[in-house]
């Protein structure tokens, strides 16, 4: 069994410093900062879907 | 020997149980959320997680106030709203807890050595049903499961795991990924009941994970009552391990915290400063560890949350994780034009529907 995640949304937050600091995503309807560490779930899944190419994250603002 | 003597040359009297909130007194986000099952995912009870795929139905899950005397004041409730007697093949509907790899380390499953497991639990329902219970090592893909009946009252069921040493080669990950997994099959399709439930270990075959169950989504009647879950090293269930509260909550935190909400207004807060007239950077410590980098969700929308920064509290515009850790949680807030470069700031829920959930679960 695995999680299956529905992820409509994502587009890169910038920190302080300018740099990708999290993902902006709407996943299962919810809205939710998603960091950049693999072994965050929902990071994990975000990395899945972009490589099997059903999701692109967009730059940030 | 005496069971308690024997016992004890088998697990350890504190912290033997591998099960985190299997006495159902810890639910952070919720006790009580309608109409789940269209995807799977945590919604109340910390730690145990709903996982479903393709059914029709649906359910309550609340942390209700009831189970055994003795083991625990409550337990998880599930109860059907929306009936399925249409069951596809590729349905499915688990209660699950995944479990870190190196929680599980003194099993020693995988090499020569290799331990007994015990799993066991409390269970009732509105009517007698069949269902399964599987452990599934997910690092090998092997797995072993048990038919169990409800009835009316509180059971305990009892299954004693074989030692499994595999091919001598293959122990669980020593990580903070999920390694083990203790599934409970409520409702499933023959791609997961259509071959013979595999009562020893065995590579996974999908069709021998779930045979001979019912369906809990046969009827809107059907309630699911369990708690006192506990896995422990060896071949005999002991009693429920009792633990204190804080400890749950505790180990509940690796995997999420909740500031705010239920605990209060001004319960989150957060402090900084604004780097700029547009933004603010804001920080608070984790409670404790967290299991890895978590997920940040803002609750109730920014009219449940103010800023304060030279002045009076102010709603922002919007609430993003900045760099969220596993020791600190760092928030960008923010209101185009309206903040002074500099000055020092700090962010706080004004009420109970204002919260700032983190979460790092399996």
């Amino acid at each position: 069994m695995e999680n299956n995640m529905n992820i409509t949304t994502a587009q890169y937050n910038a920190g302080i410093d300018g740099k990708n600091s999290s993902v902006q995503a709407t996943i299962d309807g919810q809205e939710v900062s998603v960091p950049l560490d693999p072994a965050n779930r929902h990071y994990a899944e975000i990395l899945r879907q972009v490589e099997a190419g059903t999701l692109t994250i967009a730059d940030a603002d | 020997m005496t069971r308690a003597r024997q016992n004890a040359n088998i697990s350890p009297a504190v912290g033997r149980n591998m099960i985190i909130n299997g006495a159902m007194n810890v639910a952070q986000r919720s006790s009580s959320v309608a109409g789940i099952g269209a995807a799977a995912g945590y919604f109340t009870l910390d730690r145990w997680l709903i996982d479903t795929a393709n059914s029709a139905g649906r359910l309550t899950m609340s942390q209700t106030a009831d189970g055994p005397n003795g083991i625990s004041a409550n337990c998880i409730k599930l109860d059907c709203t929306t009936a399925d007697t249409s069951i596809a093949a590729s349905e499915y509907f688990l209660l699950a807890q995944n479990i870190e790899g190196q929680n599980l380390q003194r099993i020693g499953k995988g090499v020569a050595g290799a331990k007994q497991v015990t799993i066991s639990f409390y269970v009732k329902a509105s009517a007698a049903f069949d269902f399964v219970v599987e452990f599934f090592d997910s690092d090998n893909s092997r797995h072993c499961c048990k038919l169990f009946s409800t009835t009316t009252d509180w059971t305990r069921v009892e299954f004693v795991v074989p030692a499994d040493e595999d091919d001598g080669s293959s122990p669980f990950d020593d990580d903070n990924a999920t390694s083990g997994r203790l599934f409970f099959w409520l409702h499933a399709g023959t791609t997961f009941t259509g071959g013979t439930l595999a009562t020893a270990w065995a590579n996974n075959t999908n069709a021998n994970r779930a045979a001979g169950i019912d369906s809990f989504f046969s009827s809107t009647d059907n309630n699911f009552f369990i708690t006192g879950v506990q896995m422990e090293v060896g071949p005999v269930a002991t009693d429920f391990e009792q633990e204190e509260i804080s400890t749950t909550l505790s180990k509940c935190q690796r995997y999420f915290q909740q500031l705010g909400g239920s605990y209060g207004a001004f319960d989150g807060m957060f402090s900084g400063n604004a780097t700029g007239t547009d933004l603010l950077f804001v920080t608070t410590n984790s409670k404790i560890t967290m299991r890895a980098a978590p997920t940040f969700t803002l609750g109730g929308g920014v009219s449940n949350h103010r800023y304060a920064q030279g002045g009076s509290d102010v709603q922002p515009t919007s609430i993003v994780a900045d760099q969220v850790k596993l020791n600190s949680f760092t928030l960008k807030v923010a209101h185009n034009g309206q903040v002074t470069s500099g000055n020092a700031a700090r962010l706080f829920n004004n009420g109970t529907d204002g919260f700032y959930n983190f979460d790092a679960e399996l």
